[in-house]
């Protein structure tokens, strides 16, 4: 379950979206470049602050204005998969994959990391250094990295923005297979219609800081105006109609 | 007499400098490291005038500073007698009050070095440090602090070379008494103003260079390395 409602003003722009879901799967947000995807996430993972709203997220408020709750971003255990990866560059691989994990009480932890290093495929690089990694490793390490803290959601903006279309072939399944095998709700920020199409199980459109539509992905990029919306090709461009 | 062999006077100074200097790095450690940060990161009313405060001894005579000095932390000081009924601690006339004094000298440009490091740091990395569970005391020790690392040593050897060469306030605070501030370049005055003393001028003079030389050497090598170790290239 998903309830949010967020409101905060920049400097000459606005965010103002009211959403709730009952179930979350993977959620893509698109949106043109400036449409506020990633302030969005950023509050919900609350790097930054709305100045009234709430967010619920299985039936947990980590953030409500009318009852003054804001659990602090580090109290949320929200994993965030950022665009540039953001490995600590001075700690090898395995360490930074440990970071988060070692946080949380062992009893809580629901992913393990074998798992973990099997579905991403990490065994070989343990002890690299970050630096020493192509960019589809780093986003690997950084996806593991994010696992291991066990998240109540998955929160993910481009997370594979810097990668060739070979490595996109190879990361995409996995962010499929581990929703559906941890069954972590997942946020999904992109403007790749090409991976929406192949892992979101809804869209929310974000137009200017609102949002403009939400339903089923097949439905959303069946709308007359989505190309208009998003500034994406849409898919009756692409294959006629469906 | 062998050229080589440093004479009593001689190893006295370069000794007490070396004490001192190191101890007026120790001490601008932990304040320094707090003022930088709090340059870096933080906004606040007065933060020109902080900045100001800190980078002072850089631009005022320091026979000027060594005269605040003197006024604040003497036995009868301001600050200084609150301290010395407080801890039995003196700074006037002793080693000490020349270690705080290269301190203060110092100061801006540890602050410098550290700041310019905090400032190069991706907070980035710290937010995803934050998404990952960690407080940001944590942060600063786990993913800041190393990551300042180089900066910090570059700011030591800053702070060390110029506390070698501290004149002007040390004198004016704590004099120029042998053995307990009389540093190489106090020592070397003296030898200025004694008749026949150009030869023992001269050989502080090298004493002196061959000093600082060393000391950055050393530190050019130990900051490559380090900052390499922590870059993991």
């Amino acid at each position: 379950m998903m309830d949010i409602h967020l409101e905060k003003h920049y400097k000459n722009f606005k965010i103002k979206i009211e959403y709730s879901c009952r179930d979350i799967g993977i959620t893509a947000l698109l949106g043109r470049s400036g449409a506020g995807k990633t302030s969005i996430i950023n509050m919900i993972a609350g790097l930054s602050r709305p100045e009234k709203g709430h967010i619920i997220i299985k039936n947990r408020s980590v953030y409500d204005t009318s009852k003054n709750i804001n659990i602090v971003p580090e109290k949320r255990r929200f994993g965030y998969i950022f665009q540039e990866g953001r490995l600590f560059p001075h700690l090898s691989v395995v360490s930074n994959l440990t970071y988060g994990m070692r946080l949380i009480p062992p009893e809580s932890r629901y992913i393990k990391m074998d798992q973990v290093i099997d579905l991403l495929d990490l065994s070989r690089l343990l002890d690299r250094r970050p630096a020493k990694l192509s960019g589809g490793e780093k986003q690997r390490v950084a996806i593991g990295r994010a696992l291991l803290t066990s998240p109540y959601l998955l929160l993910m903006d481009e997370p594979l923005a810097s990668l060739d279309e070979a490595r996109k072939q190879e990361v995409l399944p996995f962010i499929r297979r581990l929703s559906t095998q941890f069954s972590i709700p997942v946020l999904y920020v992109s403007h790749s219609i090409e991976e929406i199409v192949r892992i979101a199980d809804k869209i929310l459109v974000i137009t200017n800081g609102r949002l403009t539509a939400s339903g089923k992905t097949r439905e959303i990029m069946g709308l007359d105006n989505f190309q208009e919306m998003t500034g994406a090709v849409s898919l009756k461009t692409l294959y006629g109609e469906f | 007499m062998d050229f080589l062999t440093l004479t009593p006077f001689e190893t006295e100074a370069l000794l007490l400098s070396l004490k001192v200097s190191l101890w007026a790095v120790f001490v601008s450690l932990v304040p320094g490291i707090v003022a930088a940060w709090i340059l870096a990161r933080k906004k606040f009313y007065g933060k020109a005038f902080f900045d100001s405060l800190i980078h002072l001894p850089l631009v005022l005579p320091p026979v000027v500073t060594g005269y605040f000095l003197l006024v604040l932390l003497g036995k009868k000081g301001v600050v200084g007698g609150f301290i010395f009924k407080l801890t039995g601690i003196s700074f006037a006339f002793n080693w000490k009050g020349a270690a705080i004094a290269s301190a203060v000298m110092a100061f801006p440009l540890f602050v410098r070095a550290v700041r310019l490091s905090l400032e190069a740091v991706d907070v980035g990395l710290e937010a995803a440090a934050r998404t990952l569970g960690a407080s940001k005391i944590r942060i600063f020790f786990t993913i800041t602090l190393p990551l300042i690392l180089p900066g910090i040593l570059t700011g030591m050897i800053l702070a060390f070379a110029r506390s070698l060469s501290e004149f002007g306030a040390t004198i004016t605070f704590v004099s120029n008494i042998p053995g307990e501030t009389r540093t190489l370049p106090l020592a070397l005055y003296t030898m200025t103003q004694v008749p026949d003393g150009e030869t023992s001028a001269m050989r502080l003079c090298i004493i002196s260079v061959v000093t600082a030389f060393f000391a950055l050497t050393a530190s050019d090598f130990l900051s490559q390395r380090l900052s390499k170790m922590v870059k993991g290239d």
